[in-house]
């Protein structure tokens, strides 16, 4: 294992992405280090759920090269779940099943254990994520919008993923929510020595939880650092980005 | 290196030495558990037990929970347990693990049997009466919103009456002749078959003109629209109602039952009615190809017994019965769909319930109609 491999984790290459005639991505590179929280923000519509789609094998690529752990993607075949958990932005459980037998579909599917440990492995990733051992049994038509993230977060972390990928995850939470949930990430990310990729538009998120942002625009990577590089940055989207009037006023109530 | 957990027991005297080695991960969870198992007596023995994690190459909330376990079934009953040697990126994942599965929830007691099922015969008759009451309030709904059509019929949903004619009347049109061809063509050819015996051949076309007008014409035809309209109205208004379409109309001042169910249950009145004589002249039809190839009984002498066999009479009975057949299926179908929650699963059994309610009902109805119009001398 030479070093840049042991470096990052996710390597995109020259990534291509469209739609018939539609160019969404456009020779895109993006390197994700292992360990970090990568924030990606871009406009509504600019292909950040896109990447990430293709990143996980959910959309063809039409050229250039992905690396997840050192390892060439394609497709997403058995076992993609010990390589990567995801946190969908509705949560994406499966409505037939409990909060309990959601958690431990991963498992289930993956791997031999006794039921007693299955059962015992889903409470303890449900207490992690800060749940009760009461919730495990109500279906996911009876949660709220923050247990629901929650439960789909303990689904994603089921087998203990290097790589979790959460798309808008604080969207639809009121901010205590939202700020819980930002805590909650960072502490499962040290806990676990998790790799965070995050789409996210929570300008307090991007602020207090990411190492790195970068910004999405036109296909590309156009600036990526630290938020305090971002908000140095000349590029005239990523300008209008985090120095419009919202983004003025929540920095200004942060200073 | 090591690629194989390993886990080491060495005892000495009351102290138990536990040294996990190599990878304590979710990929060898078979060998964890066995491993975990084969000490188990061990561990009940020793007063001390001591974890030594500094052998462990990876670990994850898997392989720290069968640790956790195993030095947590050691420190039972005024014994102790104690990891030591913990690397530091390993002890924040032990430490989160160490405060997991504190509160198992109290087992809740099997009830009993005979009580359960005493319970579920109480629970099945008041959601029957249940039911009862949503059909009778649906049919409130529909009888108020009619009255309202009639007072101002500019409120009409005209288009959407049209769209539904078109599609439970017009679209289905080719099935249910297909169905009712055969259907009529099967009874014909058992009547030739078994009145053959008898010599009374041309009493078949006696059974096949009064069974198909009175009865199985409009019998059939409405199960097969409970089947093919009657789940499409509850899969619709099912999802309507779980994107919170619904309750996005009546905030605008507008009532769903006006706006989404009168046009389809209407829909349903006409069209349930036209398709019954379409599929009743389809399997007149079929029993006279049959009867022309398999009874040698040509069209002419055919159309003369059912001239003798049949009056208007038994066509109105088939008839009349179909308005109310649609009005049945449409106010299940329809009701059904509303109850609906919030799950894709729930979905699936509100369907179900309405195809097997509605078809239940269409033959109750008609076993009610039979007696009526016998009591009248229809």
């Amino acid at each position: 294992m030479d070093a840049s491999q042991d470096q990052f984790a996710i390597r995109v290459r020259d990534l291509v992405v469209g739609f018939g005639r539609q160019t969404v991505l456009d020779h895109l590179s993006l390197d994700v280090r292992r360990g970090e929280i990568l924030g990606l923000v871009g406009a509504s519509g600019g292909g950040k759920s896109v990447l990430m789609r293709t990143i996980i094998g959910l959309i063809p690529r039409q050229g250039g090269t992905i690396e997840v752990m050192g390892q060439p993607t394609g497709g997403h075949g058995r076992g993609a779940a010990t390589t990567w958990g995801i946190l969908f932005q509705q949560g994406a459980l499966f409505s037939s099943l409990t909060v309990r037998q959601n958690v431990q579909f991963p498992l289930r599917e993956n791997l031999v254990l006794s039921q007693e440990l299955m059962d015992e492995i889903a409470i303890a990733k449900l207490e992690m994520v800060g749940l009760r051992a009461q919730d495990a049994d109500k279906y996911p038509a009876e949660l709220s919008g923050g247990m629901t993230k929650r439960v789909a977060l303990a689904r994603a972390l089921a087998l203990d993923p290097p790589i979790l990928f959460l798309d808008e995850p604080t969207s639809g939470l009121d901010p205590i929510a939202a700020g819980d949930f930002d805590a909650l990430i960072t502490t499962l990310q040290k806990t676990l020595g998790l790799t965070v990729f995050m789409v996210t538009h929570d300008l307090a998120s991007l602020t207090t939880v990411c190492d790195r942002v970068a910004a999405l625009a036109d296909g590309k990577i156009v600036a990526i650092g630290p938020m305090r590089e971002l908000l140095q940055s000349e590029h005239p989207w990523v300008r209008a980005y985090f120095h419009g009037k919202r983004s003025q006023m929540l920095q200004h109530e942060m200073r | 290196m090591n690629h194989e957990p390993l886990l080491l027991a060495t005892p000495s005297g009351d102290v138990l030495n536990l040294r996990p080695e190599g990878p304590w991960t979710a990929a060898n969870v078979v060998t964890l558990e066995t491993l975990s198992r084969s000490v188990g007596a061990d561990v009940d023995r020793s007063r001390v037990v001591t974890l030594d994690m500094s052998g462990v190459s990876a670990l994850d909330t898997l392989g720290a929970w069968v640790l956790e376990k195993l030095s947590r079934r050691a420190a039972t009953s005024g014994r102790s347990a104690e990891f030591v040697g913990v690397a530091d990126h390993f002890s924040g994942l032990l430490d989160e693990v160490r405060q997991v599965n504190r509160h198992t929830p109290a087992p809740t007691a099997a009830p009993n049997p005979v009580l359960a099922r005493l319970g579920d015969l109480g629970k099945s008759t008041a959601d029957a009466r249940e039911d009862i009451t949503i059909f009778l309030q649906m049919l409130g709904a529909l009888f108020m919103a009619v009255i309202g059509v009639l007072r101002r019929p500019r409120s009409l949903r005209l288009t959407s009456l049209v769209y539904q004619l078109y599609r439970i009347g017009w679209q289905a049109i080719p099935i249910v002749a297909l169905i009712t061809f055969l259907i009529g063509a099967i009874i014909a050819q058992q009547g030739f078959f078994h009145f053959r015996r008898f010599g009374a051949e041309s009493y078949t076309v006696d059974m096949v003109g009064i069974l198909v007008l009175r009865e199985l014409g409009v019998l059939i035809v409405a199960i097969m629209v409970a089947g093919r309209s009657g789940s499409a109205y509850t899969a619709e208004l099912g999802s309507m109602k779980m994107r919170e379409e619904i309750d996005a109309l009546s905030t605008m001042g507008l009532d769903p039952v006006e706006v989404l169910i009168l046009p389809r249950v209407a829909a349903l009145v006409i069209a349930l009615p036209i398709l019954t004589f379409l599929g009743s002249i389809a399997a007149l039809y079929g029993g006279g190809l049959v009867a022309q190839f398999y009874g040698d009984m040509g069209p002419a002498i055919y159309i003369a017994r059912l001239h003798e066999a049949i009056s208007v009479t038994h066509f109105e009975v088939g008839i009349l019965k179909a308005p109310f057949m649609a009005l049945v299926i449409g106010i299940v179908a329809c009701s059904e769909g509303l109850r609906v929650k919030g799950s894709a699963e729930s979905l699936g059994r509100q369907t179900t319930t309405s195809v097997v309610k509605s078809i239940f009902l269409v033959i109750v109805l008609d076993g009610l109609f039979a007696i009526f119009f016998a009591s009248i001398g229809m």
